[in-house]
């Protein structure tokens, strides 16, 4: 028997202890966030290894630590295809994006794409493919965090809700970039440590051998466990998730802003190598995680609980540690949120007051206390749409909501980025268009696949084959922003692209 | 003031080794997908007891990914950073 779900007095001494110290965090780092940089970019002081942990604390949502480890528990060899998948887009970012967007920017991804294109129309169509990433990023957290609380301490999901709102607001509202990231850096830690005791854990039980766990799993289930099962069915499908998951993590705003934190372009090259070690650690635990809990507590019972299996993680933690562990995984699970809610929050109010407000509507035209207030109401505005997003979606799928996201970011965000650095000829017309194409594509294609027509609407079958657009779309918007970047030169534009690729080797000083 | 071939030469030799380093991880990883949709016997075939090919180069993909990111930092603090410098 499980005493999931029933009010476990270590969950909430540590929830509270975890929220106590963050909110000590968002006091002090209140006191050091005076200016835009400090607001927005921590005051370029993080070091690489406090940034790694913290682009790692980012990326590791609820959902890969729960989504994946349940995954595995209930799939075997099929979750490890995500693990996998959710690392690889790492070394793209730091081989093609870290350190010329620290270089040529200031505060979001649109600064990259305005060093040389005409800003206005450049920022708009960055703003729409940005706010489309964080606003169904945004979705399936805060409807994932009203599900997980009711789940783990038997909370209701409004209140929830607005718990998990309230208290991010208040890390971003007054602690800016300085308070969101030691708050990720708490987490990642929180998060990696109880990662780890519970591998460690369950490989006690096996001689501290994985692969007598694999195969009491495969005793206990039977070959198929080990070897690819019916998730991936569809070659190109699979490939068209995993461009998506690949290109999307290139093209994340949360994360694309976590490298202006860093003093220099060095710097964030390190600090990815930091994030790729730990993030791929994490995954390698899920393996451990996934198939202990399958051993462990058994696919039955994880079942019974929930029937994606996403309570594998804290199950297994209470079979093998008793409810003080289990409230101490629950607590690193909705610290996780927390963390990732602020996350998209910042970077979300950024993109409307740095690149909207500050530089379309006034011009780039704003003083230091201007843009400090925008960004502060844009934050609050932000925190009540989650809120409100929340309790519109309660009880709906919205699983598909993150791969949505990727998806756009993909097929949106990476195109114009990459091209925007790497081809001369790359027009204000192009990017726009590129941009715009992506996202639109993408949300029309989701709507019209068997994800939202069969899984969502119930219809008996679907006009797009694909689950996940990402093989379309991504070539769609790269041709997009090379055809019309052809059809209409723009020699003033090109001109100026010998001046950003000394500034992205150079840096400005 | 750099002479623009010197900071051509120093953008493409830094280009030449991302794109090569991007398609490996690619290769990596799309060979390890294709793998899974097209050959699931292969994969399935046990290398050791508890351990299936599949198993083994789904960890080596992210084994991949960390080598391939060590060598790029490894070139660029020895190799790129002193180039750069030899710019300003």
């Amino acid at each position: 028997m499980t005493s999931l779900g029933e009010p476990n007095l270590t969950a909430i001494g540590f929830f509270i202890g975890f929220i106590a110290l963050s909110l000590g965090i968002t006091v002090w780092a209140a006191r050091k966030t005076r200016t835009t940089d400090q607001f927005y970019a921590a005051g370029r002081s993080v070091t690489a290894f406090q940034n790694g942990l913290a682009l790692a604390g980012d990326y590791m949502s609820a959902a890969s630590f729960l989504g994946i480890a349940g995954l595995v528990a209930v799939s075997g060899f099929d979750g490890l295809i995500y693990s996998v998948g959710w690392l690889v887009g790492w070394p793209i970012v730091m081989f093609l994006i870290a350190e010329p967007l620290r270089n040529l920017g200031r505060y979001t991804f649109a600064d990259v794409l305005a060093t040389r294109l005409r800003a206005t129309p450049i920022r708009i169509a960055a703003s729409i493919g940005a706010l489309a990433v964080i606003t169904f990023y945004l979705i399936a957290q805060m409807v994932g965090a009203g599900n997980l609380i009711r789940l783990l301490f038997g909370l209701q999901y409004e209140l929830a809700i607005v718990i998990v709102g309230v208290v991010m607001l208040a890390y971003v509202l007054f602690g800016g970039m300085i308070a969101t990231t030691w708050v990720q850096i708490v987490k990642a830690v929180m998060l990696l440590g109880g990662a780890t005791l519970m591998a460690v854990l369950v490989l006690s039980r096996f001689g501290m051998n994985p692969l007598a766990l694999f195969a009491e799993a495969q005793a206990r289930y039977g070959d198929s466990v080990l070897s690819p099962g019916r998730l991936v069915t569809d070659p190109i499908d699979a490939m068209s998730l995993g461009l998506a998951l690949m290109l999307g993590t290139a093209g994340l705003p949360h994360i694309l802003m976590r490298f202006y934190t860093v003093p220099d372009a060095r710097t964030a090259r390190t600090s990815v190598g930091y994030a790729t070690a730990f993030i791929g650690f994490f995954y390698l635990l899920t393996f451990i995680l996934g198939f202990g809990a399958m051993v462990i507590i058994g696919r039955e019972a994880i079942t019974a609980v929930d029937a994606g299996g996403n309570m594998a993680a804290p199950l297994l933690a209470e079979g093998i540690g008793g409810t003080p562990f289990l409230g101490f995984i629950a607590a690193v699970a909705f610290a996780t949120i927390l963390a990732v809610v602020a996350g998209l929050t910042l970077s979300g109010a950024a993109t409307l007051s740095h690149d909207l407000w500050v530089n379309v509507v006034r011009g780039a035209h704003a003083d230091e206390r201007e843009q400090l207030v925008v960004a502060r109401v844009a934050t609050v505005v932000l925190a009540g749409l989650s809120i409100l997003l929340g309790i519109t979606f309660k009880g709906q799928n919205v699983a598909y909501m993150v791969g949505l996201a990727f998806a756009i970011a993909a097929s949106a965000n990476f195109p114009a980025l990459v091209l925007s650095i790497f081809w001369r000829r790359l027009t204000t017309a192009g990017a726009q268009t590129s941009m715009l194409v992506g996202t639109v594509s993408t949300i029309v294609l989701i709507y019209l696949s068997p994800t939202i027509q069969i899984d969502v609407l119930k219809h008996a079958d679907a006009w797009f084959p694909l689950r996940n657009p990402g093989i379309v779309t991504i070539p769609l918007s790269f041709a997009t922003a090379i055809a019309v970047s052809l059809l209409r030169p723009a020699p003033a534009e090109a001109r100026r692209f010998v001046e950003l690729e000394r500034q992205l080797h150079l840096g400005v000083d | 003031m750099p002479t623009h071939s010197t900071l051509e030469a120093v953008s493409a030799a830094r280009w030449r080794i991302a794109l090569t380093l991007t398609i490996a991880m690619m290769v990596a990883y799309f060979g390890f997908i294709l793998l899974v949709a097209f050959n699931k016997p292969l994969l399935g075939t046990a290398i050791a007891p508890g351990l299936s090919l599949g198993i083994l180069l789904g960890a080596l993909v992210i084994v991949v990914a960390w080598v391939l990111t060590w060598i790029y930092i490894r070139w660029a603090n020895a190799h790129y950073d002193t180039s750069v410098d030899g710019l300003r």
